[in-house]
């Protein structure tokens, strides 16, 4: 049996032997090497460019400014179609829109020569005022994105004259009747800050005409197949002449969900006819790809006395930088993958404003707004105990969602669009509440613990819900060959990060099909020779690819016996995953595939599957923590940290563990540590390893990460997804903690020493 | 100026600018488990032996790597595969990215400190990053790795 065993990745020992496996790996030998000259200032309008004395340096073979590269406005976002993105940017633009904002791309031999002919490119520039405080963005004087025909596909709210990029309201039942009628209401703001993604590998992309001159481009990508279709759109070429190609990828986490320096490789391809490769610098990383988008959340409790919680208001402004990606969708997610928690509230409300600034373009992040929303709601919730003199378990436990139940919230908000009816069907929120109070000896520890005369613990605990991709939008697929010698090739879309998504899709396809393991060998990602994909993101793979693999190889097998039934002309033919039997006669499946092929009947047996989701089963989490301050210095260590998740089944427990505590130490990082700081100007000051801090195994105390297995019925094999959820909980949970340790609330990120200190000393 | 690198026992005599950075000539001879993550020495996945010790190859310049020897993650396969092992067992390569960096320490305070106590290894490890594990799977697997080698 492959499902819920902890089979090590099949590619993992290749990537720990350090085989060539990436982008920059791959890339051919004589790749010219590219480079982009990025803009000093936060905003401008380009008035002269000379690339005059640039070309004339011999080993520089093409310069490509907004003079001589298609002129179309997209979204680099890397979405489903229709995109629920605004376009609002262009391959190279005459304006340029926040430090770091891409001017002219250059292309030469060496990397020497490239920075040699950087500086030789003059560049005149009518510096234009800028917005770098977010709260003053809507309906500034200033508008970022005045006259250049932005517009978006559907309605998404995106209004270019306000500096929005998008927009969304939603309500449901009578707000203000429903407050009236409370005994408490509270509200407060909260703010959470720019992260950055800080994978290991940089954004790297690679292009190349093959020998039969189709554009091939090697990118680390979460998304290869809206790679093709975005390129395709605005490089004016065909679909079919484009081959995107991903191979092992160093971390994405959703910050290589968009389309990052594809354009300028397969455009200097295009023009040379040459190779090209360009690996961004760790300092382009952090100030020219994306952050999680900065937002400022208002949000409203009204609660009767018992600590029946009956209504929930939510405002929030975020900040998308100088481009709309991911805008509305991440701002969304804020509400549909945080409110259904509470989901016997008389009135929800959720509205928001999303701006654009002069600053790094934010995008997609691992947790993608709910972690967001979440801080908020999960600290309120805190706060509302605490105003009702109840325990905050109970409080929860009193208002928290159930199987069996659903929330009209899903029924409201999806991802862009409206969302879809579901009830919970699988949901151990209550075990997994009840888990992490036993690990962490919650009732011995509640709320604080004295250690000495400055040194004081608490503990702090936080509910967290996310989704199983985008119901109707996310699909996948999923394609079967059986081989002489009776093994299996799986070839997916489906686009492995580093999750290990080819191994799980391989568990699953083993499974279904009653084979080893071993006898799957999957090759992924590579729009010539693998079926569709959307991608991975949206916590989709293991709940929609894997169906997908489910579907052929339920497919597979069908097509074994009905071969075999033919062969042996019978009409009850057995296949058990090592051996046919018909009538009389049992021949194992090797002995059956090889004659299939080589001598009888000979027909390649091929099954494929492809799937849709039709809704979207939230994992459950509940993050506990015990932290310690201390009062002198505003010190926050955090002791240990616990969380039991109800993924539905883990089909690979190891790996859904790992997914866990990695998204549980990313959360944390935010929570105390990680900010994308700006200086005046708009540029990011931190944009260097040495100046972005993120947390080193030195930092944080143990983690304890458990599982309250469920049955998700409409997953393959029970399963959910555990990407994304793992991130959630840190924020509030902490931030509770430090309240319960210190009597201080902190409703900003990051909670660093300094803050604490502040607020501790204001008291 | 003329350098000569012994990488992994093979001997290799070229012209190096003054300014070259190790890492870069490696991935130019085709040592491509050396990764670029930072060029600021604080991430650890560009690590190698030089002359034995661990080494940043993105802070070391080639020309003063001349006549040393370089041990790159190629030329210590079976070595690292006998760790890998409770790596991969306990799946925490993930993205991968940083592993060969983080073995080359492995090998480096292995030959350092005979039996090193967990303490000592997540003192060494300080400078390998990893941003998809959260370290406590390393931790679980080096931890059992030592219980099968400190005996």
């Amino acid at each position: 049996m492959s499902i819920k065993t902890s089979i090590p990745k099949v590619d993992g020992m290749g990537l720990v032997l350090g085989k060539p496996a990436y982008t920059d790996d791959l890339a051919p030998r004589d790749a010219l090497i590219v480079k982009v000259l990025r803009s000093p200032h936060a905003h401008a309008k380009i008035t002269s460019i000379d690339v005059s004395s640039a070309l004339a340096i011999p080993e520089i073979k093409c310069v490509l400014t907004h003079e001589n590269v298609p002129d179309h406005v997209f979204s680099r976002a890397g979405q489903g179609f229709p995109e629920p993105s605004p376009y609002d940017a262009r391959i190279l633009n005459k304006t340029v829109r926040y430090i770091g904002d891409a001017v002219a791309v250059i292309a030469g031999a060496t990397e020497k020569v490239v920075d040699l002919a950087m500086s030789k490119i003059k560049v005149s520039y009518e510096v234009l005022p800028a917005i770098i405080d977010f709260e003053e963005a809507m309906d500034h004087k200033v508008l970022i994105h005045a006259n250049d025909e932005t517009s978006s596909m559907f309605p998404i709210g995106h209004d270019a004259k306000r500096n929005l990029a998008a927009q969304y309201e939603m309500k449901i039942g009578d707000m203000g009747q429903t407050l009236d009628s409370c005994d408490v209401v509270i509200k407060e703001r909260y703010f959470t800050q720019a992260q950055a993604h800080a994978m290991t590998e940089p954004h790297s992309a690679v292009a190349y005409y093959d020998f039969q001159d189709r554009l091939t481009i090697i990118s680390a990508t979460q998304t290869p197949f809206h790679v093709r279709r975005i390129l395709a759109k605005n490089l004016n070429i065909p679909l079919s002449t484009i081959r995107v190609i991903k191979p092992r990828i160093g971390g994405g986490y959703g910050g290589k969900q968009a389309i990052h320096g594809e354009f300028f490789v397969a455009l200097v391809t295009q023009m040379t006819k040459r190779p090209a490769k360009l690996i961004y610098t760790r300092k382009e990383v952090f100030t020219a790809s994306y952050t999680r988008h900065q937002m400022r959340i208002d949000i409203t409790l009204g609660a009767m006395n018992d600590g029946t919680l009956k209504a929930i208001d939510v405002d929030i402004l975020s900040n998308t930088g100088a481009y709309g990606e991911h805008a509305l969708t991440v701002l969304m997610v804020a509400g549909s993958k945080t409110l259904p928690l509470y989901n016997h509230v008389d009135a929800v409300g959720f509205r928001g404003d999303v701006v654009y600034t002069n600053l790094t373009p934010a995008g997609a992040f691992r947790g993608y707004g709910a972690i967001q929303g979440n801080f908020a709601l999960e600290s309120i919730m805190d706060e509302l105990a605490d105003k009702l003199k109840l325990d905050p378990i109970e409080l929860r436990r009193k208002n928290m969602i159930h199987e069996g139940e659903t929330s009209k919230i899903f029924e409201v908000m999806g991802e862009g669009t409206e969302g879809t009816a579901m009830t919970v069907e699988s949901c151990k929120l209550e075990e997994c509440l009840d888990s992490v109070l036993t690990t962490l000896d919650w009732q011995k520890k509640y709320p604080r613990t004295q250690v000495d005369e400055h040194t004081v613990r608490g503990v702090g605990l936080a509910l967290a819900m996310q989704g199983s991709g985008i119901p109707y939008i996310d699909m996948a697929s999923a394609i079967l060959k059986l081989n002489d010698d009776g093994f299996f090739n799986l070839l997916i879309g489906a686009t492995d990060l580093g999750t290990g998504s080819d191994t799980i899709l391989s568990q699953i396809a083993a499974e279904t099909l009653g084979v080893p393991d071993d006898k799957i060998i999957v090759y992924s990602s590579d729009t010539d020779l693998t079926p569709f994909d959307t991608g991975a993101y949206a916590s989709s793979t293991t709940y929609i690819s894997g169906h997908s693999v489910r579907i052929a190889a339920e497919r597979m097998r069908e097509a074994i016996v009905e071969k075999a039934n033919r062969f042996f002309k019978v009409t009850d033919a057995q296949f058990d995953g090592e051996n046919i039997t018909a009538a009389d006669t049992v021949i194992s499946l090797k002995e059956f595939a090889t004659t299939l092929y080589y001598s009888q009947q000979q027909e390649q047996l091929v099954a494929h599957g492809s799937y849709v989701g039709t809704k979207s089963p939230p994992p459950y989490m509940v993050g506990a923590c015990e932290v310690e301050v201390d009062k002198r210095t505003g010190r926050i260590k955090v002791l240990e940290y616990h969380g039991a998740v109800d993924c539905g089944t883990p089909i690979n427990p190891n790996l859904a563990r790992i997914q866990v505590e990695g998204a549980l130490l990313q959360g944390i990082g935010m929570t105390l540590y990680e900010e994308v700081n700006y200086l005046e100007n708009g540029s990011v000051f931190n944009n260097s390893f040495m100046r972005y801090k993120v947390p080193t195994r030195m930092d944080v105390g143990p983690m304890h990460v458990s599982f309250e297995e469920s049955y998700e019925p409409s997953g393959p094999y029970g399963a959910k997804s555990v990407g994304e959820i793992g991130i959630d909980t840190p924020p509030a949970a902490i931030a509770n903690a430090i309240f319960n340790a210190t009597g201080v609330r902190i409703r900003s990120l990051p909670i660093t020493s300094e803050s604490l200190w502040n607020a501790l000393n204001q008291k | 100026m003329e350098v000569t690198l012994i990488i992994n026992g093979d001997r290799f005599s070229f012209s190096a600018t003054p300014d070259e950075i190790l890492l870069d000539t490696l991935r130019k001879l085709g040592y491509k488990s050396v990764k670029r993550g930072c060029d600021s020495t604080s991430c650890g996945v560009c690590q190698i032996l030089v002359d034995g010790k661990l080494v940043p190859s993105c802070g070391f310049l080639t020309v003063r790597a001349n006549h040393k020897l370089i041990t790159t993650i190629e030329g210590v396969q079976e070595q690292v595969r006998e760790i890998a092992n409770y790596i991969t067992a306990e799946g925490v390569e993930q993205c991968g990215f940083c592993s060969p960096g983080h073995m080359m320490s492995l090998i480096a305070l292995f030959k350092e400190i005979e039996h090193p106590t967990m303490e000592q290894v997540k003192h060494y490890l300080a400078g390998n990053m990893c941003r998809c594990s959260g370290y406590e799977g390393q931790h679980r697997a080096l931890a059992n790795y030592l219980e099968v080698n400190n005996r």
